[in-house]
């Protein structure tokens, strides 16, 4: 199964990053290119939309560290948002749950993005 | 399939079939080692270099400093031992050319390769041979990479690279010993001595050196791996192979020897 | 092609005997077992049983005399070294030994199948290899090499190279033997955790029997190359067979003989006689 892509740039340099489809050894590589894409772009926050990836691979955490990695260098907001059980079963057994900053729905991952009030 | 040569190992009946077994078993490997180094690049599937620089600095980087020792030896002793023979026959200015033609064509490549018989040679075995009896090349095979092309291929290129290198240093050791001796010790004038070995000495005996170093390396890097690969059992077997292993390599490359220097003794 | 959806692994009729003539012994004698998806299957039995046999037959090390082997829906018997190798990117092994390579450290060994066989770039391996060796609480000692490690963080790096491709299916070959509680621990609730919350099916070959009661969906015992027993860790407690009985409670007589020769003791003592 091939890996698509949604791009919304929102407001106040908010980008959300829809992925349809499994981010596994394969399709990995292709998420790491767009991600490295939108953090050149210098977004103030990114939230990644996970809720049509069915399946995730070691490979394709590595790949979201990453996206932590950016978020700690450039101190900007690196979301992960709408996890399906078994990604998050994944996430879990990687430990890694505590580690990302997750939301149950990309709206609230939204509202997030902007603590000090309505923006 | 290196499972399957070990264990026919087991079931041998006489001495020649074993025989016989071996030369086949070290010929499918040497193929496939062929095929690994040399036709799989070709065919989308590069050769690393990483691991073969590592084995060029195991293999003849750390071998120099022996192979010089032994090449400097010879040239000395050579010199000594023919300047007797020469003295009575009035030809003393012509130990250069002894030197010089014995060394490059014959005892450069020969003595250079029993050596590194048994320094490398035994270690290949050892090596990978420590590497079977604890499941490393099962885990290679297992984990869908090619043992051959991860272990031997390195190894191969390595020592096909370094020993013709090493001959050259050691030809231009031995050369030097004889030197030495001659100028300094039998008396033989400097221009005369390298006069009388320029003339003597040719390139095509040089070059044919080199050759015969090719085919030592092969022999030493397929002999060393295929007694590492048939190993089945405990690490005593390690013991056992490594040192079949640098007897057999011995006993091939002073054959192999012998069939280079009938072949030119007859077309040249 | 037969493919069955409960069962990833399957053994149809295999047969396997080593020797040849007087020599020949018949190690598995018409050998039929499935392993469910998703689930954990342990294979014990005593040394000599057959179990470390079968596990060298489903990783294609042994070719069986006649039979099928069924993994995820492929016949590996008599299959090529390519469509093996295909078979094998589906599969990791935890080796008795660890089997890590020697030469390289723990990050390199665990970074290696990713490196041989995915695209995923190098700065993301990294990364996963991070996370593998957190899974076996092994983090921070990728620049060790395996020399420096104690029995018990061998195995667990071994186990951290063996999911590196994120595999369907674990085998693993005797892997609480030598080790402390401690470690076992970490290795079993592991097992658990990669079944369960991954649908790693998992394939354990030990002699163990306290470990696979805690961790197995289902038993397989063998006996001399037959299946004496098959069913759950609830049900091996209650089993009547009276093998299986004399291995779940570590008795030293019973129809597994202490002793492996047939000969009767004292004949063979008078034999040894001189006089």
């Amino acid at each position: 199964m091939s890996i698509e892509f949604n791009f919304e740039e929102g407001a106040n340099g908010v980008a959300t990053l829809i992925i349809r489809g499994d981010m596994d050894m394969n399709s990995s590589p292709e998420v790491r290119e767009k991600l490295t894409g939108m953090f050149e772009k210098n977004q103030k926050a990114i939230i990644i939309d996970l809720s049509a990836v069915p399946y995730i691979d070691s490979s394709g955490i590595a790949t979201l560290v990453e996206g932590l990695q950016w978020s700690h260098s450039s101190k900007n907001k690196f979301f992960l948002a709408g996890m399906t059980a078994g990604v998050k079963d994944v996430f879990e057994i990687a430990r890694l749950l505590p580690v990302f900053d997750t939301f149950d729905t990309p709206a609230e991952a939204l509202a997030g993005c902007s603590p000090q009030g309505p923006a | 399939m290196f499972g399957y040569i070990g264990r026919k190992g087991f079931k041998s009946k006489s001495a020649l079939e074993d025989f016989f077994r071996e030369i086949s078993g070290l010929y499918y490997l040497t193929r496939s080692t062929l095929y690994c180094t040399f036709i799989e690049p070709l065919r989308g599937k590069p050769n690393k270099w990483g691991p073969v620089w590592i084995q060029m600095d195991e293999v003849g980087v750390k071998s120099s400093t022996i192979v010089f020792l032994v090449a400097f030896l010879i040239g000395v002793i050579l010199a000594f031992q023919s300047a007797y023979q020469m003295a009575q026959m009035g030809a003393l200015e012509f130990v250069g050319a002894l030197v010089g033609v014995s060394v490059t064509r014959e005892l450069g490549p020969l003595m250079t390769a029993i050596v590194m018989a048994g320094r490398v040679g035994a270690s290949f075995t050892a090596e990978m041979g420590t590497m079977k009896v604890s499941d490393e090349i099962l885990a290679l095979q297992t984990m869908a990479l090619d043992p051959v092309k991860f272990l031997i291929t390195p190894r191969f290129l390595a020592i096909l690279i370094m020993l013709p290198c090493l001959t050259v240093m050691a030809d231009a050791m031995g050369v030097f010993g004889g030197y030495l001796v001659g100028v300094n010790i039998l008396g033989i004038s400097s221009t005369s001595y390298i006069d009388n070995s320029l003339d003597a000495m040719q390139l095509k005996d040089f070059i044919t050196g080199l050759i015969k170093s090719g085919v030592f390396a092969v022999i030493i890097v397929m002999v060393g791996s295929y007694q590492a690969f048939i190993i089945e059992g405990g690490a005593e077997r390690v013991g056992q192979n490594t040192r079949t292993s640098v007897v057999i390599s011995m006993i091939l490359i002073i054959f192999a020897d012998l069939l280079f220097t009938a072949v030119f003794y007859y077309f040249t | 092609m037969e493919k069955t959806d409960a069962a990833i692994i399957k053994l149809e009729n295999v047969t396997k005997s080593f020797g040849e003539g007087e020599k020949k012994i018949v190690v598995l004698d018409d050998f039929n077992a499935e392993m469910e998806r998703g689930k954990i299957t342990c294979i014990i039995g005593g040394s000599g049983s057959g179990k470390s046999t079968v596990l060298r037959h489903l990783i294609g090390a042994y070719q069986p005399d006649s039979g099928k082997i069924w993994i995820d829906g492929e016949n590996i018997v008599g299959m090529n070294v390519k469509e093996m190798n295909a078979v094998r990117k589906k599969f990791g092994i935890l080796f008795q030994t660890g089997a890590l390579f020697n030469s390289m450290t723990v990050e390199e060994n665990v970074a290696l199948p990713l490196k041989e066989h995915t695209k995923v770039p190098i700065e993301t391996i990294r990364i996963m290899v991070a996370i593998k060796l957190e899974m076996v609480g092994l983090r921070g000692s990728g620049h060790l090499k395996p020399a420096q490690l104690s029995g018990g963080m061998l195995k667990r790096i071994a186990l951290a190279r063996a999911i590196a491709l994120d595999p369907k299916i674990v085998f693993y070959d005797e892997p609480s033997a030598g080790l402390d509680p401690i470690s076992i621990g970490v290795i079993d609730k592991l097992m658990k955790d990669l079944s369960s919350k991954m649908g790693i099916t998992s394939v354990v070959v030990t002699h163990e029997l306290p470990s696979a009661l805690r961790i197995a969906d289902k038993i397989i015992m063998l006996f001399k190359g037959k299946i004496i027993f098959s069913g759950t860790p609830e049900e091996i407690k209650t089993s009547d067979d009276e093998r299986v009985r004399q291995f779940v409670n570590g008795l030293p007589d019973g129809p597994i003989p202490f002793s492996k020769t047939q000969k009767d003791y004292g004949e063979e003592l008078k034999e040894m006689s001189y006089y």
